[in-house]
């Protein structure tokens, strides 16, 4: 089981409150995470990665386990506790304003 | 008894305010859709519950929403806008070419005949189209064949934000794109033509004359005449009597002829109304008085409306999509501002009264009639 935590806006937009819980059955990868996310959610669709290209919004960033992984490859395996359900996989509007 | 439904896209949300015939009691429902842009929102005019939504934001991109009850409830559509063939150059600000990249829909036309039906202006402009309430949107690509690799954005974005449809001829549609122009096409869509004969641009435009590059801000028309249009330029107010073929000038005696909507009387396809803002770069009204001016003529002779509106230190914007007539016997006129403000007039103009004040900077205002 995996835990996402997805934006608020994207919360409301999608009918979720709190995590979204994902069962994958091959890899856990950020594209097999986001792949199985737009699946559930198809409203989701492209409003964290590109229709097409499938490349992050450029103000949209993962983070998982404190690290920043919005520029790793989308087919690393994503760390053991996010796989095993430990920790979330977050995705997080960036930060604007001043 | 008759009612009105206007629809406010702001900032910050959508926002429905509702009346009886009277328009003196608003109730007011929002924010919709909190924390998003809301472009535009439009409803059919053969099923006014039908409400499409324009739904944006830097973060999430492009959200389409509908409404099958007026507004209460929405329901999530297809936001997948994708250009058509091979996706082609227009000119960018450095002056060299850049492929179409999509960003937002700026405006949504509902069909006059089927509320399945809308065309979708976007950014970077180019003309989109469902047939089946939204879920899913094909371009009509013809239309960056009018010299599209020649259009360049202005500092507001290459925005197709107007679209007008021509109810005694189904197969013509007139869009306007900022700093591009306006354009026409008699057969759906199939091929299209610049229609700036006329339109002047002495200090925007190398060749004051080109075919396109004007920034067009808003084009309307009353539906009884659509062969008759009236269009607010980035500067200088203008008018054509042959659907767009040739344009004049009808600024007259106007304070300025800057400004961004236009639009026409419900039922006096002569009288129309602007709001005159002091310059492309001062994005205020002049002297700091909110002033709605009309005409009765059909131009050159405008008159100020300043009856219940702020008429000092007043500096607030009023965008290109922010007004709208309803089409009560006493035709009420409606405009919003960047300062949050909706002003309503039940008596064409002569007095206002705002029905909220405190929104988020308002995009647009779409005004329904309902039976």
């Amino acid at each position: 089981m995996i835990r996402v935590v997805i934006p608020v806006h994207l919360r409301t937009l999608a009918k979720v409150s709190g995590e979204v819980r994902l069962d994958l059955p091959g890899p856990v990868t950020q594209r097999s995470v986001l792949d199985a996310l737009e699946l559930q959610y198809p409203m989701l669709e492209g409003t964290i990665r590109d229709h097409v290209t499938k490349k992050r919004r450029a103000f949209i960033r993962f983070f998982a386990c404190q690290e920043d992984l919005s520029n790793t490859s989308p087919d690393d395996p994503l760390p053991e506790a996010v796989v095993n359900g430990t920790e979330p996989y977050l995705i997080v509007g960036a930060m604007a304003g001043g | 008894m008759s009612s009105v439904r206007v629809l406010v896209g702001t900032k910050k949300g959508a926002f429905v305010l509702t009346s009886d015939g009277k328009r003196q009691l608003w109730d007011v429902s929002g924010p919709h859709f909190a924390g998003w842009e809301i472009y535009h929102m439009k409803g059919s005019p053969v099923d006014p519950n039908r409400i499409y939504a324009s739904q944006t934001s830097g973060w999430f991109g492009q959200v389409v929403q509908r409404s099958q009850d007026g507004g209460q409830t929405w329901e999530t559509m297809g936001n997948k806008f994708l250009y058509e063939g091979e996706v082609g150059n227009h000119l960018f600000y450095d002056g060299k070419p850049r492929p179409w990249e999509f960003k937002r829909v700026w405006h949504f036309e509902p069909s006059l005949t089927d509320p399945d039906t809308v065309y979708a202006g976007i950014e970077d402009a180019a003309l989109f189209k469902t047939t089946d309430g939204g879920q899913n949107w094909e371009e009509l690509p013809a239309l960056r064949s009018a010299k599209g690799e020649l259009w360049q954005p202005g500092a507001g974005g290459m925005c197709l934000h107007t679209i007008l449809l021509d109810r005694t001829r189904p197969e013509r549609i007139y869009t306007a794109i900022s700093a591009a122009g306006a354009f026409r096409t008699d057969n759906g869509g199939q091929s299209w033509k610049p229609i700036t004969q006329g339109l002047k641009s002495l200090y925007e435009l190398p060749d004051p004359n080109a075919e396109v590059g004007h920034c067009v801000h808003r084009i309307a028309m009353h539906p009884s005449r659509p062969d008759v249009l009236f269009m607010q330029k980035h500067w200088d107010v203008m008018r054509s009597d042959d659907a767009g073929d040739s344009w004049h000038e009808v600024s007259g005696n106007l304070p300025t002829d800057f400004g961004f909507p236009i639009d026409v009387h419900a039922h006096e396809p002569e009288t129309i109304y602007v709001v005159p803002i002091k310059s492309d770069s001062e994005h205020y009204p002049p002297e700091g008085k909110l002033r709605v001016y009309r005409s009765k003529t059909g131009g050159n002779e405008w008159e100020p409306l300043t009856k219940g509106l702020p008429q000092s230190d007043c500096y607030v914007n009023v965008l290109r999509d922010a007004m709208a007539v309803d089409r009560l016997d006493s035709c009420g006129v409606y405009f919003g501002t960047t300062g949050g403000q909706v002003y309503a007039s039940t008596d064409s103009g002569d007095t206002w009264s705002p029905i909220v004040r405190d929104l988020p900077g308002v995009l647009s205002v779409e005004v329904q009639t309902l039976a």
